[in-house]
C-alpha cells in the first residue's frame, strides 16, 4: 500500500473547522481492495492516549444512516440543476420527462421510495484521521452490515451479482469501499449509491501528453456522445485527470461528489470543465436522449500530476439522480 | 402537451397512429424482463421448453422493481437501459412481442424488427423509478422467481408516463438515427 500523505494541505485536516462539505484536497492514492482484509499488525500494537477511539459499530450506524438516506434522494445541487435546465427546455418531449422527474423526486422523498429502482451498487468513501483508532469488529464487515441493514430496511434493490455467474449476492454486499488516510481526529464517510445505465458509459482513456487540453475535453465529449441515450441524461460529468489508470478513475469518482456547478480552484481545470460542458450541451442528446437543450447538468474534474510519458482521463458519467450522502464523526 | 392515454394491448390502428415523440401514458398489463431473464428465456427456446408465460401478445417493460413497502403494489420500478436487450429482441419480436417499454436507444436491427412487425417501442422515463413505481396497480411474478428483482413479474401498470421512441414506420425519436 502506498500512502501519499499531504500534510501541507490544510483542507485535508479533519477537524471542526472545516465544514462536511470539504473541497477535495489534492488526493491521496490510497485504494485496498476491500477482500484484503488480513489484519496488519506491529508486535506492539496498541492505542496510546492520544488517539481518538471509534467503535466500528458507530461506522455501521453511519453508512446505515447515509445509505437510507441517499437512495430516497437525489442532491441539493442536482435539484437546483434539474429545475433550472426544466424551465429553459424547448423540446416538449425533454420538457415533459424533466416534469416527471421532478415530481419523482419530490414523490421519493415524501413515500421514502427509491428516487430510482436502481439503488447502485454502493461506492463508500472514508476519510479517516490518523489520529484515530478503531475498536470493535472489522471496519469493512461493519460497512457492509450497514448496507445490508439499509439495503433491507429502506426496500432497496439488491443489485450485486457475481461477475461470472450472476448469482446475486441477496443483500447489496459487497460495499465498494475507498480509504483515505488524513491528518486530524475525525472520520469522514460519504455514501454513493451508483447506478449501472451510467455506469457502464464511463470510459478511461490514456492520452499521449501532446494532446494536451484539447484532448482531454474531446475525450470527456466523446464519452458522452458515444453513451447518448443510455446512460439517463442529463448526465453529471465526474472527470479524472493524471495519476496512474486506476487512481485516474477514482479521480473520476470522487469528482461526482463535488455538488454540481462548483468550480475545481484551479482556472485551468474550471476552463475544462465550463469548456467540456458547453460542447456537450451543443450535441444536444437532451433528456432521456429525447433531442433537447440540457445533455449534461456539470462537468468536474479532478486533477493530479502524472508520468512525463502519459495523460489518463477517465470518465466517470452519472445519471440524472445524483445521490450523494456525507457525515463527519 | 397533453399526453395521449394509451390501454395495452393496443390496436393495429393505433400502433399505426403513433408517432416518434408523441409524449403518452400507458396503462394495462406488462411483463418485466431484463437481462438474466432473457438469457432465460432464450436458453428455454433453444431447448424446446415451454416457458411459463405466452410471448405473443405480450408487452414487456425492461425492468428490475425494488421491494415494496407494505402496503404497496410494488416498489419503485422504472426502465432499465434497452440496448442491453439488443440482440434478443428482433427475435421477440418475430414470436409475436406486441412492443417494449424500456428506455433509451435501441439498435438499427431491433428498429427495423419493429418496423417489419408494426409494432413500436415505448420510453418511459429513466431516474423516475418512484413514480413508476407507484403506477404499479398489481404485481405477481410469473417466471424464474430465483432471479430476484430480474424475475418475470406480471405487472398492471395505470397511467406510466411514455414518449414513443421508436414508431412502427421505424422512425426513432433519438439523436443517433435522426436524419
Amino acid at each position: 500500500m502506498h500512502i501519499y500523505n499531504n500534510t501541507q494541505n490544510p483542507a485535508a485536516r479533519l477537524d471542526e473547522n472545516v465544514s462536511p462539505v470539504l473541497k477535495y484536497p489534492a488526493p491521496r492514492v490510497i485504494i485496498i481492495h476491500q477482500y484484503e482484509r488480513r489484519s496488519i499488525s506491529a508486535p506492539c500494537a496498541g492505542t496510546d492516549d492520544s488517539m481518538r477511539v471509534i467503535d466500528t459499530k458507530q461506522i455501521e450506524e453511519c453508512v446505515y444512516r447515509l445509505a437510507l438516506k441517499a437512495c430516497v434522494s437525489v442532491t441539493p445541487s442536482c435539484s437546483r440543476a434539474m429545475s433550472a435546465a426544466a424551465e429553459r427546455e424547448s423540446s416538449p418531449a425533454c420538457a415533459f420527462a424533466l416534469r416527471v422527474l421532478a415530481e419523482n423526486a419530490s414523490l421519493a422523498l415524501r413515500e421514502k421510495m427509491p428516487v430510482c429502482q436502481d439503488t447502485g451498487m454502493s461506492a463508500v468513501f472514508i476519510s479517516i484521521g490518523q489520529e484515530v483508532a478503531f475498536s470493535g469488529g472489522a471496519l469493512a464487515d461493519c460497512v457492509d452490515s450497514g448496507v445490508r441493514r439499509a439495503y433491507e430496511d429502506g426496500y432497496f434493490r439488491k443489485s450485486v451479482c457475481d461477475p461470472l455467474t450472476r448469482v446475486n449476492t441477496s443483500d447489496n454486499t459487497p460495499a465498494v469501499i475507498h480509504y483515505d488516510v488524513v491528518p486530524g481526529d475525525r472520520v469522514k464517510i460519504t455514501f454513493m449509491p451508483k447506478g449501472f445505465g451510467s455506469e457502464n458509459m464511463s470510459r478511461i482513456y490514456m492520452l499521449k501528453p501532446s494532446e494536451g487540453v484539447e484532448g482531454v475535453i474531446g475525450a470527456i465529449v466523446g464519452a458522452v456522445r458515444d453513451a447518448g441515450s443510455r446512460p439517463c441524461p442529463p448526465v453529471y460529468v465526474g472527470v479524472g485527470i493524471g495519476g496512474t489508470f486506476e487512481s485516474c478513475a477514482l479521480l473520476a469518482k470522487k469528482a461526482l461528489i463535488r455538488p454540481i456547478g462548483e468550480h475545481h480552484i484551479r482556472d485551468d481545470v474550471a476552463y475544462i470543465e465550463t469548456e467540456a460542458l458547453e460542447r456537450i450541451n451543443a450535441l444536444r442528446i437532451g433528456c432521456q436522449g429525447f433531442g433537447g437543450d440540457t445533455t449534461a447538468l456539470g462537468v468536474s474534474c479532478e486533477v493530479m500530476p502524472t508520468h512525463i510519458a502519459g495523460l489518463p482521463v477517465a470518465v466517470n458519467i452519472q445519471c440524472n439522480c445524483v445521490r450523494c450522502e456525507t457525515e463527519v464523526l | 402537451m397533453f399526453p395521449k392515454r394509451l390501454s395495452l394491448p393496443l390496436s393495429a390502428e393505433t400502433v399505426r397512429s403513433l408517432r416518434a415523440g408523441d409524449i403518452v401514458t400507458l396503462s394495462g398489463e406488462v411483463l418485466t424482463c431484463r437481462d438474466e431473464a432473457h438469457k432465460r428465456i432464450f436458453e428455454y427456446l433453444e431447448k424446446g421448453i415451454d416457458l411459463p408465460f405466452e410471448i405473443e401478445g405480450a408487452t414487456f417493460f425492461y425492468a428490475g422493481p425494488c421491494p415494496p413497502r407494505p402496503g404497496k403494489a410494488c416498489g419503485s420500478c422504472g426502465p432499465t437501459t434497452s440496448a442491453r436487450m439488443d440482440s434478443f429482441a428482433p427475435r421477440l419480436y418475430g414470436l409475436g412481442l406486441a412492443g417494449v417499454i424500456g428506455k433509451g436507444e435501441v439498435s438499427p436491427e431491433v428498429r427495423e424488427a419493429i418496423k417489419r412487425s408494426g409494432r413500436c417501442y415505448f420510453a418511459a422515463i429513466g431516474g423516475a423509478g418512484a413514480l413508476c413505481g407507484n403506477a404499479v396497480v398489481s404485481c405477481e411474478c410469473v417466471a424464474f422467481p430465483d432471479l430476484l428483482s430480474e424475475a418475470v413479474y406480471k405487472l398492471v401498470i395505470k397511467d406510466l408516463p411514455s414518449v414513443v421512441a421508436v414508431d412502427s414506420g421505424g422512425r426513432s425519436v433519438y439523436a443517433d438515427a435522426r436524419t
